[in-house]
């Protein structure tokens, strides 16, 4: 029996919306297996990966905390793949981000500055962000060096970086030694939506970047000529539009949106600089943005259900003893189910005998 | 004296997994598959091959666990790049993914474990010959392994029929169809080829490099060796030098730390990573891209008409 691909006369619109949904059937199913090699009780297990984090407000609050930064991230990178341009190293340029916004938020510690801080921070973070993509994306427009890679080392670098100023420059005198910088000032937070919840006006703004990248894609010549250059880039070319520039800007905006995801976090429910700010959020994000099949709204429900991956996945390492590490095989496992059943969208799958001889052949 | 031989042998040891790794993905790349999930091979193969080998007791069975575990990994990335054409660039960020998800779960049950480490060749007089004694006659199998497998990768790809096969798959698949040959097979074995070699690569570390396992213990040397192809020009013979150049660095920023040049450590410690990019861009200027060594059909999907 061989497999064979046969591409369909058109995409199937019911698979492109249910797509995701099988994919995620299929997990489940595939993580089911895997709790009881584990020797958990499956049932059990995804419970409490799945169900108990959306049945306290504690969690709930934590859910929305966590899709903040995945969602922001996920909507740019959404923005790189649609023209087929590849950056991966959404991690760093969230750690960037971070780091070039709490440069005023330590410069001004202590002192009596306005409440022009935060948006002086948030202006700075995506600033940083968008510079730091920069670098692999005119890599390749003026080298043509592959920023796969470039963008990917470059995580490494922005980690290291961020390491050395939080152990030397900026560390807190007072942080008996721990490797943060001061807790910022209330000037330099990201204000709760409520008080005494861990809800933050960040959400608000994540919500925001959703609209507009919606607006975008389906309103603007931009957003044209980004689905243009993805789809069809000889057509795009014979038509005069730059890939070039895209290259830029997609590199440009994502970079820009993961630096504001990350001054947001460090200034949000951090409050301070420290190493490890993030869970993987920039890896994690490729993996939002592909199961929310590239769409600005579907990104917005991907980015809540894999925040519920990070809760679950804490909520299950205390309640029946399984290795954190298993979030990142659910994950991985995740892509490859989306992966696969969006490649269901455009070919339609047959098994038929092996070696069959063509039809002419035989006459 | 010693300490140059000590740091010839520290750069050969950091080199080989970066040999080993690339020159499997050299294979992939020729036939025209683009994998990016050597990182999570090379990882899957670290954490079983030092499975295989504490249960064992036996290096070689680690080696072959870390060889299986790396093909297993590349079998799924086969199934769904060449069975489903799904795009490769995604799919192989999924399996870097879920190695590093898999094999902390599978490595968890071993960390501060420690094995008895690969053992290093030594004849009666060649070893102890002065300065090249330990160098070229003191290394262990991994090392050998890593220099035979690439000198038979070149006369595979340049003085074999299959090889030229594979190559001209990796040009042109559409042309290669026409002929008659089995793209997606030939493919597949290719792919199947650099998992278990990345396998390697990853059982190494803890076999060889250091005897315990470490979740993430690749730290990234799975993307290196993908910068290396890019930087050897897809030749076997510039994989060699590029691999021992990239060793050469990061322990030559070792030393520096050592040493205290009142450097930043984690400046040094990046340096690995930035050498990556400057020599990425450097490479890819002097060629153009125009005229560029890749092989023509790197990364695109294949769908045969019937």
């Amino acid at each position: 029996m061989q497999l064979v691909l046969e591409k369909r006369a058109e995409r199937s619109n019911f698979i492109a919306v249910a797509s995701p949904l099988f994919a995620i059937a299929l997990t489940l199913v595939t993580m089911a297996v895997l709790f009881a090699i584990l020797g958990k009780n499956p049932i059990t297990a995804l419970d409490v990966y799945f169900i108990e984090p959306l049945t306290d407000s504690y969690s709930l609050e934590e859910l929305v905390v966590k899709a903040t930064p995945l969602v922001m991230i996920a909507v740019g990178l959404s923005l790189c793949y649609i023209a087929n341009v590849w950056n991966i190293g959404a991690e760093g340029q969230f750690i960037v981000g971070a780091v070039a916004g709490s440069w005023l938020a330590v410069r001004t510690n202590g002192t009596d500055a306005g409440h022009w801080v935060l948006p002086a921070m948030l202006l700075l973070g995506a600033l940083g962000g968008a510079l730091y993509a920069l670098i692999p994306a005119i890599c390749r427009v003026r080298f043509g060096a592959s920023e796969i890679l470039t963008s990917l080392m470059l995580v490494y670098v922005a980690n290291f970086g961020m390491d050395y100023l939080v152990r030397g420059p900026w560390r807190d005198p007072n942080g008996l030694n721990f490797p943060t910088t001061a807790e910022f000032d209330p000037v330099a937070t990201v204000p709760l939506l409520i008080e005494g919840t861990r809800l933050h006006a960040g959400s608000i703004l994540a919500l925001i970047v959703v609209m507009l990248a919606t607006v975008l894609l389906g309103r603007t010549i931009m957003g044209f000529e980004i689905r243009l250059v993805g789809a069809a880039p000889k057509a795009a070319r014979f038509s005069g539009f730059n890939a070039d520039k895209l290259v830029l800007f997609t590199f440009a905006v994502s970079g820009a949106l993961a630096g504001l995801a990350g001054i947001i976090e460090v200034a949000g429910p951090v409050g301070h600089l420290q190493p490890d700010i993030s869970p993987g959020y920039g890896f994690t994000a490729i993996i939002v943005a592909f199961l929310g099949r590239l769409n600005p709204v579907g990104i917005l429900i991907a980015g809540l259900f894999l925040a519920l991956t990070f809760i679950g996945g804490e909520n299950a390492e205390i309640a029946i003893k399984v290795p954190l590490d298993l979030t990142k095989v659910f994950q991985g496992i995740l892509l490859f189910y989306v992966l696969a059943c969006d490649s269901m969208i455009i070919y339609r799958v047959r098994l038929v005998r092996a070696f069959r001889k063509p039809a002419h052949a035989v006459a | 004296m010693l300490l140059l031989e000590a740091i010839i042998l520290s750069v050969i040891a950091a080199s080989t997994p970066l040999l080993l790794a690339a020159s499997g993905e050299l294979v992939v790349e020729r036939a025209g598959v683009l994998n990016l999930g050597l990182e999570g091979m090379m990882i899957m193969g670290a954490a079983c091959g030092f499975a295989g080998a504490y249960m064992s007791d036996s290096i070689l069975v680690g080696a072959l666990s870390g060889v299986l575990a790396g093909a297993a990994m590349s079998a799924i990335f086969a199934f769904l790049t060449l069975g489903l054409a799904v795009n490769q660039v995604a799919t192989g960020l999924a399996l870097t993914i879920l190695g590093t998800g898999l094999s902390g779960l599978i490595g968890a049950g071993f960390v501060g474990q420690k094995i008895v480490p690969a053992v290093q060749l030594h004849l009666p007089i060649l070893t102890d010959l002065p300065i090249v004694g330990r160098i070229v006659f003191g290394e262990d199998a991994f090392v050998y392994f890593s220099i035979a497998l690439i000198v038979g990768i070149w006369l595979f790809l340049y003085r074999s029929r299959p090889g030229l096969i594979l190559r001209a798959v990796g040009d042109n698949h559409i042309s290669a169809h026409a002929l008659g040959y089995p793209v997606l097979k030939i493919r597949m074995l290719a792919v199947l080829f650099g998992g278990a070699c990345a396998g390697l690569a990853g059982a190494f570390l803890p076999l060889a490099y250091t005897p315990f396992f470490i979740p993430g213990m690749t730290a990234g040397r799975g993307w290196i060796a993908l910068a290396l192809v890019v930087f050897a020009s897809w030749r076997p013979g510039r994989l060699v030098a590029g691999a021992y150049l990239f060793g050469a660095v990061s322990i030559l920023q070792l030393h520096a730390q050592a040493l205290g040049l009142g450097v930043p450590s984690q400046l040094m410690s990046s340096l690995p990573y930035l050498a990556t990019v400057i020599v990425l861009v450097l490479i890819s200027r002097t060629r153009g891209t125009a005229g560029s060594a890749a092989p023509a059909s790197l990364g695109m999907v294949f769908v045969p008409d019937r």
